[in-house]
């Protein structure tokens, strides 16, 4: 029987061609868009290398500090010394890792002036991040903090000063100080938001110690509080999250104010990725009554609601056309009936159709993205951007496309499967 | 065999209702080969939709071997038309999209138990019995009006019903065709199989044991 009815689909598939193409095209048209959003917010925020440990990581990035009065208030990103203070040693935590949000600085090759984004980070940066090592090692903890000048590169940046050589040991000039290469990194996309970077140097290799200092500075803007670095705390488990947040709070009442009377109060949190997108995508960066907000729940509405929105058209799509499809073959569904078939024999044998249509839309899709990931990957488009096939998002877009396709062939078969014979042999309306 | 008591049929629609068959009584015996005749819209095709449950009476009670059967649901009687009973229709009523052989496999591949060789092996037998051996691999497309019909015969055969109803089994033929026709129906009630059809050729009418004439869904003798 079963053998049968993949014969009768395949035969209807080829004689119906055109009816098959839209079919095919719609079903891998959806997955391959489908797909390719989601491989963008993987890329963005998925477990890719270096950030691979996302469920166990928190990240300090924003701090808010006000006064009583709310005459001041001063956000943005924290000082080295607040962070160094505040949330290295951490109790609970597996490690810290406090690090620079990255800039641009100006290196100059024999002929040429290279342009790299460079981070300063401390030691444990290597530990807490998980980077792909192509040769050499990461600076240790001994040379991060003696200031050692020792600087560890991605691939292309190997490429751009030594082309195809080893530059493990090599050195390179970036904003006029010499550095020595420790290590080569495979590269780290743009999206990456907090290790992406072109070279990797010890924070202490900075010209001035002023980043270590807690104590007031001169001018807007510039406090002991804020500058511009980041940390992130890696938990033992991803169940220690909670505690670890706790815990920040905790060191958070215990903050000093060395001049009070500009600041008294400070507000910060731990969070993890999807929380730290969620308030990019919905925060309100000065209101200090929300300042700690965090929006995961609308930043997943939006995004599933969205999913499945644009599954929605093709879906209708798909469910129209399998109406007038399973309409036009009411004489054939007649004679079934005729001669033996039971209502529920003929709605399995249309299911064996849908389903093979779109298990075949399901197979073009799957190629088509490898095709536009690979093809998105290469061009560059994104710097160092390496899309990859999300399985389980492709699953979950064939299995909405199969639960559509199987929906829309079976309630009209089962709608006409339950006409008298008599009726769908005259070509019975639903 | 089949015994039609005071059925009638009634279609309706929100506004109009129309009387298909009134109060039509009618005996079948085993092995009788019967006509029926009548104008366009007397109700010949209601008639043998209802005694092929293929269609429910509105009224009235219809019965098959003893068993009033117009009340079963739809899996028995489906089983019912699988294996007593094997319709061809004046427009043949073939699956375009399958070959002859597959079209004439269909009755069987709703009976439980006739495996994949068994089905191929009968429905060979039947396209040889009409004279078709030649065509099995073709598509219905590419048959003549007469070798359509005899695939259909075929396939209303195949499962060897001891029923056949014929709903103008020649209406769509030239007379030579239709005369192979119904020389194969002729032979089929000659081993047994009780044979119903309608037609609106007196000629062919005559060859048959009895006719029943209806007119405006009544039955007139």
């Amino acid at each position: 029987m079963l053998k049968n009815y993949v014969k009768i689909a395949f035969k209807v598939f080829l004689r119906r061609k055109f009816y098959t193409f839209i079919s095919l095209f719609g079903i891998s048209f959806t997955l391959v868009v489908l797909m390719v959003a989601a491989a963008l917010f993987d890329h963005f925020a998925g477990p890719y290398p270096p950030e691979t440990r996302t469920d166990r990581t928190l990240y300090v990035v924003e701090i808010l500090a006000t006064n009583q009065e709310g005459s001041q208030i001063n956000s943005g990103s924290p000082s080295y010394a607040f962070l160094d203070r505040y949330v290295r040693g951490l109790p609970g935590a597996e490690g810290v890792s406090v690090f620079s949000k990255g800039g641009v600085s100006v290196s100059y090759d024999d002929v040429e002036k290279i342009e790299s984004h460079v981070m300063l980070t401390d030691g444990s940066f290597w530990d807490v991040f998980a980077f792909d090592f192509l040769e050499g090692r990461p600076y240790t903890e001994q040379e991060a903090r003696e200031g050692s000048f020792v600087a560890v590169i991605n691939e292309a940046t190997r490429r751009k000063f030594f082309g195809e050589e080893s530059a493990v040991g090599k050195r390179i000039e970036v904003d006029g100080q010499n550095f020595r290469v420790s290590g080569v990194v495979a590269n780290v996309p743009i999206f990456r938001q907090k290790t992406f970077a072109d070279i990797w140097v010890p924070v202490s290799t900075s010209p001035s110690e002023a980043y270590r200092t807690y104590a007031p500075s001169e001018g807007y803007g510039s406090y002991t509080f804020r500058g511009n670095f980041q940390a992130a705390i890696l938990a033992w488990h991803s169940g220690d999250i909670p505690l670890l947040k706790e815990a920040f709070q905790t060191r958070l009442a215990q903050v000093e104010f060395p001049d009070p009377r500009r600041y008294d109060r400070i507000q910060a949190a731990a969070y993890t990725p999807l929380e730290e997108i969620s308030r990019q995508a919905y925060g309100e960066g000065f209101s200090t009554a929300a300042f700690t907000e965090v929006y995961v729940d609308d930043l997943l509405f939006t995004l599933i609601g969205s999913g499945l929105l644009f599954m929605l058209l093709p879906a209708l799509h798909l469910i129209n056309l399998n109406v007038s499809r399973i309409m036009e073959r009411a004489s054939e569904i007649g004679v079934r009936k005729t001669f033996g078939a039971s209502s529920r024999s003929l709605v399995g044998q249309f299911v064996v159709e849908n389903v093979l249509l779109t298990l075949m839309g399901g197979v073009v899709g799957f190629l088509l993205s490898f095709w536009v990931l690979f093809a998105l990957s290469h061009s560059q488009l994104i710097q160092y951007g390496q899309f990859h096939l999300n399985y389980r998002i492709f699953l979950f877009g064939l299995l909405v496309t199969l639960f559509f396709g199987v929906f829309s062939g079976v309630y009209p078969a089962w709608k006409m499967s339950r006409l008298h014979p008599a009726e769908a042999l005259r070509g019975g309306s639903l | 065999m089949i015994k039609l008591e005071s059925v009638e049929k009634v279609y309706r629609t929100e506004k109009i209702e129309t009387l298909a068959l009134g109060n039509v009584n009618l005996e079948v015996e085993q092995g009788e080969f019967i006509s029926v005749m009548g104008p366009s819209g007397s109700g010949k095709s209601t008639l043998l939709n209802v005694i092929g449950l293929l269609d429910a009476p509105t009224e009235g009670a219809v019965s098959l071997n003893g068993r009033r059967i117009d009340s079963y649901a739809d899996r028995y009687l489906a089983r019912i038309r699988n294996e007593e009973i094997g319709f061809i229709f004046q427009t043949f009523h073939l699956i375009s999209d399958l070959s002859v052989v597959d079209n004439v496999e269909i009755p069987l591949l709703y009976r439980r138990g006739t495996s994949g060789k068994e089905r191929r092996k009968m429905a060979l037998e039947a396209l040889e019995r009409v004279g078709l051996s030649s065509r099995v691999h073709h598509f219905p497309s590419q048959l003549s009006g007469g070798q359509q019909q005899r695939v259909a015969i075929a396939r209303a055969v195949v499962g060897k019903p001891k029923i056949l109803l014929a709903d103008e089994p020649t209406g769509n033929l030239d007379s030579r065709m239709g005369d192979e026709i119904m020389g194969i129906l002729d032979d089929l009630n000659g081993e047994g199989t009780t044979v119903v059809m309608v037609t609106h050729d007196s000629r062919l009418a005559e060859r048959t044991g009895r006719t029943v004439r209806l007119f405006d869904g009544r039955q007139v003798d």
